[in-house]
């Protein structure tokens, strides 16, 4: 019998199955028993491979060619040319931005050369709806250690000696917290998966449960063990269907093999998993309104103390980690704890995964080691600013996050530094902007974002938020004074201040670090009455430029306002009162005489 | 499905599980690893390299080697097709010209096991650009 030669993993993560991977993977399928080749070659779905950008991605084994922005019509192609022939096909190779040559292996693509992959370690290489691919990679061999070799103290400990940090944003030592449920004694504990994944543009947690789902419940059930819960939940926004579907297929199949449910590999510790779905409010995200959404109450925050680990779901000892968090748990057991700490930084352990995205060359996710620069992570792994524009800043932790700027390109990233440079880790998202940003409109976006978002229980946020908001929409329009810069400072500082949970008091921080580190583009909008990003509206003109008008009348025929008045052969004009600003002029106008002032 | 009862059965289970993914844990790190490089353009084809992969594939599992067998396109020697390029850790890649089954499997127990040379060695007789 012929032995199976190739493996053609096909990326089932959200982002390829959107651009037809499901239709790939089904083509290659039919291909292989039509063209006689099922005992040689098997296709294989699997989670995310980071490339987003050029995704859907097909990746063969074992020559590792990876094959990006493949179609359902190129399925024949590659199976004819590479898996019969033998010859890559080269117009699906990875090209080079710089060097324009086509790389095959994607050892050699600069996306991956820097990256050390944790928690990602599954995704993109095992089928996520196949428990048996994971156990082949070590998989529930960190829980079947812990429970019939380790003392729950005794496994706290090496978590600690790990040095790993809560992945979710706060940063929160992950063994210490384990420590101080365990101690609390009560009849029954929870432990809590956080998949309430809110930033905008941050997608770690759902690639992660997408891409390999048995991990998670994996380190619940040694979290159970250690913190002496017998129940798991996961609070998963319902719009991840795809990841909820695969958690559950995981669920299952962990079940039948006896990974979860009772007497677990014949040892007296029982232990299962239930999902509870959220409705995708960002304060969700925050462990104490977590634990009264799951309740079935408003998704509110409540004052700590008492925290979870003391009084938590339904008032019990509750453990709540986030998705990231839990993905490199089994693999600390299986390493070891001096492994895991000998990479990243001082006080920063191990990996983080980051969602690149924004006005960078290679949008997709990547883990990098801790204490990694900025400057490595943009130019490097994203491939440098899209259409070769300037780099102006990177807002990183999302709505509470703050932006940097070039000055910290060669800060290593780790928790410390990031708060200390005015921003935060956060969940991992990373917007890069570029010249055509500005900075202001930016802080008005996030401001809007959080005054939706805010539950409205504290003032501060509720009100604060949206005071900050009409200073920044005043500023926008034009009408900013000196004093409204000050105003913005004194009240973001009181809201960050007083406000009761993590949401208002980190709402501020987008307006404070752009004041901070671009407070020129501030004093343009209110002195000036500038914007030279040219984005925001109130403080662009359109002009005719006369000496270039032909008086051809299109721009007058396409305005949509009738804003433009002129005869034929004549210099048009603009009227400013009416012009909406659309730039349906600028587009249509063949003579370039139409100017942004 | 039987369930799994103890840390011994599931690594049990494991060990045989593996075999399901080797493929593409070696594929991983292939440089840790023997590698025979196939080439595997028409003229190979025609000489019967698929006959002579298929062997190298299947001695590998039987002998239990650690090896990661793929294919290439032509090499350039269509003369002495079919063409294998082998690669152990930390050697040089050498490669056998002529190469029919039975020759596949005198390099493996030549070369590749005891280190002996086989004849039809195709001597190097290029340098590739990121050495100079």
């Amino acid at each position: 019998m012929a032995k199976i030669k190739y493996h053609m993993l096909v990326c089932g993560g959200t982002a390829c199955h959107a651009s037809q991977s499901e239709e790939i993977l089904t083509k290659f399928k039919e291909l292989i028993v039509s063209k006689g080749l099922e005992t040689e070659v098997q296709a294989i779905k699997t989670g995310c491979f980071g490339f987003c950008e050029k995704g859907p991605i097909v990746k063969m084994m074992p020559d590792n060619t990876f094959y990006t922005q493949v179609k359902p019509g190129d399925c024949a192609e590659i199976l004819e040319e590479h898996i019969i022939k033998g010859r890559k096909v080269t117009r699906l190779l990875y090209q080079d931005p710089e060097t324009k040559e086509r790389i095959s292996d994607s050892r050699h693509m600069g996306f991956y050369k820097k990256q050390i992959r944790i928690a990602l370690r599954n995704c993109g290489f095992i089928n996520p709806e196949n428990i048996e691919e994971y156990i082949a990679r070590d998989g529930y061999l960190a829980l079947g250690t812990v429970l019939t070799e380790m003392s729950p103290e005794a496994a706290i400990e090496i978590l600690k000696k790990s040095g790993l940090r809560g992945r979710g944003g706060g940063g929160f030592p992950t063994g210490l917290k384990w420590e101080i449920t365990r101690k609390v004694k009560a009849a029954q504990k929870y432990v809590v998966c956080n998949a309430d994944e809110g930033d905008p543009g941050a997608f770690m947690d759902r690639s992660i449960l997408e891409g390999d789902p048995h991990t998670v419940i994996e380190a619940m059930a040694i979290n159970g063990y250690c913190t002496g819960a017998s129940k798991g939940l996961v609070y998963i926004r319902a719009e991840y269907p795809l990841a909820v579907e695969r958690l559950k297929i995981a669920m299952k199949q962990s079940r039948e093999y006896g990974f979860l449910g009772e007497d677990i590999m014949g040892t007296d510790f029982s232990f299962d998993i239930d999902i509870r779905y959220g409705a995708g409010a960002f304060v969700c995200g925050e462990e104490t309104a977590l634990i009264h959404s799951m309740e079935g109450l408003r998704g509110e925050p409540t004052v700590k103390p008492p925290f979870p680990s003391e009084s938590g779901y339904m008032g019990k000892p509750t453990n709540v980690n986030n998705v990231e968090t839990y993905a490199n748990i089994p693999v600390i057991f299986n390493k070891g704890a001096d492994w895991f700490a000998s990479i990243g930084t001082a006080r920063s352990k191990g990996t983080k995964v980051f969602a690149l995205a924004g006005k960078i060359n290679n949008v997709g996710l990547i883990e990098v080691p801790m204490g990694i620069t900025l400057r490595e992570v943009i130019y490097e792994i994203g491939g440098g600013i899209r259409d070769d524009k300037e780099f102006k800043a990177v807002q990183t932790g999302g709505p509470s996050g703050g932006c940097l700027t070039k000055r910290h390109l060669d800060t290593p990233i780790d928790y410390d530094n990031l708060i200390a440079a005015g921003s935060m880790m956060g969940s991992g998202g990373m917007i890069v902007m570029d010249e055509d940003d500005c900075m202001v409109a930016i802080a008005k976006f996030y401001l809007q974002f959080t005054v939706e978002e805010s539950c409205g229980k504290c003032s501060p946020c509720r009100i604060g938020n949206k005071r900050l908001h009409e200073l920044l929409e005043k500023i926008t329009q034009g009408n900013g004074t000196m004093e409204d810069i000050d105003k913005l400072r004194n009240l973001g500082t009181v809201i960050k201040d007083t406000s009761l949970c993590g949401l208002g008091q980190s709402s501020p921080n987008p307006a404070l670090s752009t004041i901070d580190n671009f407070l020129d583009e501030y004093l343009e909008h209110v002195k000036d009455k500038k914007c030279r990003s040219k984005v925001c509206k109130s403080l662009m003109q359109y002009l005719v430029v006369p000496d270039k008008c032909i008086g051809c009348t299109l721009c007058a025929r396409n305005c949509p306002v009738n804003a433009i008045s002129g005869e034929r052969k004549q210099v048009h004009l603009i009227d400013q009162e009416k012009c909406i600003k659309c730039g349906a002029c600028l587009e249509k106008c063949k003579f370039g005489a139409i100017i942004i002032n | 499905m039987e369930k799994i009862k103890s840390l011994a059965d599931l690594k049990k289970m494991q060990e045989n599980l593996r075999a399901k993914i080797e493929l593409r844990e070696k594929s991983n790190d292939p440089d840790t690893r023997i590698q025979v490089k196939v080439a595997m353009a028409t003229c190979g084809i025609a000489s019967g390299a698929k006959e002579v992969m298929e062997t190298f594939i299947e001695e590998f599992t039987k002998r239990n080697i650690d090896a990661v067998v793929t294919q290439t396109g032509c090499m350039g020697y269509c003369y002495a097709e079919p063409t294998v390029e082998v690669t152990k850790p930390g050697a040089e890649p050498i490669t056998f010209g002529y190469v029919d089954v039975k020759k596949a499997s005198r390099i493996i127990d030549k070369y590749i096991i005891n280190n002996e040379l086989v004849d039809g060695i195709i001597p190097v007789n290029y340098q590739s650009i990121d050495k100079n």
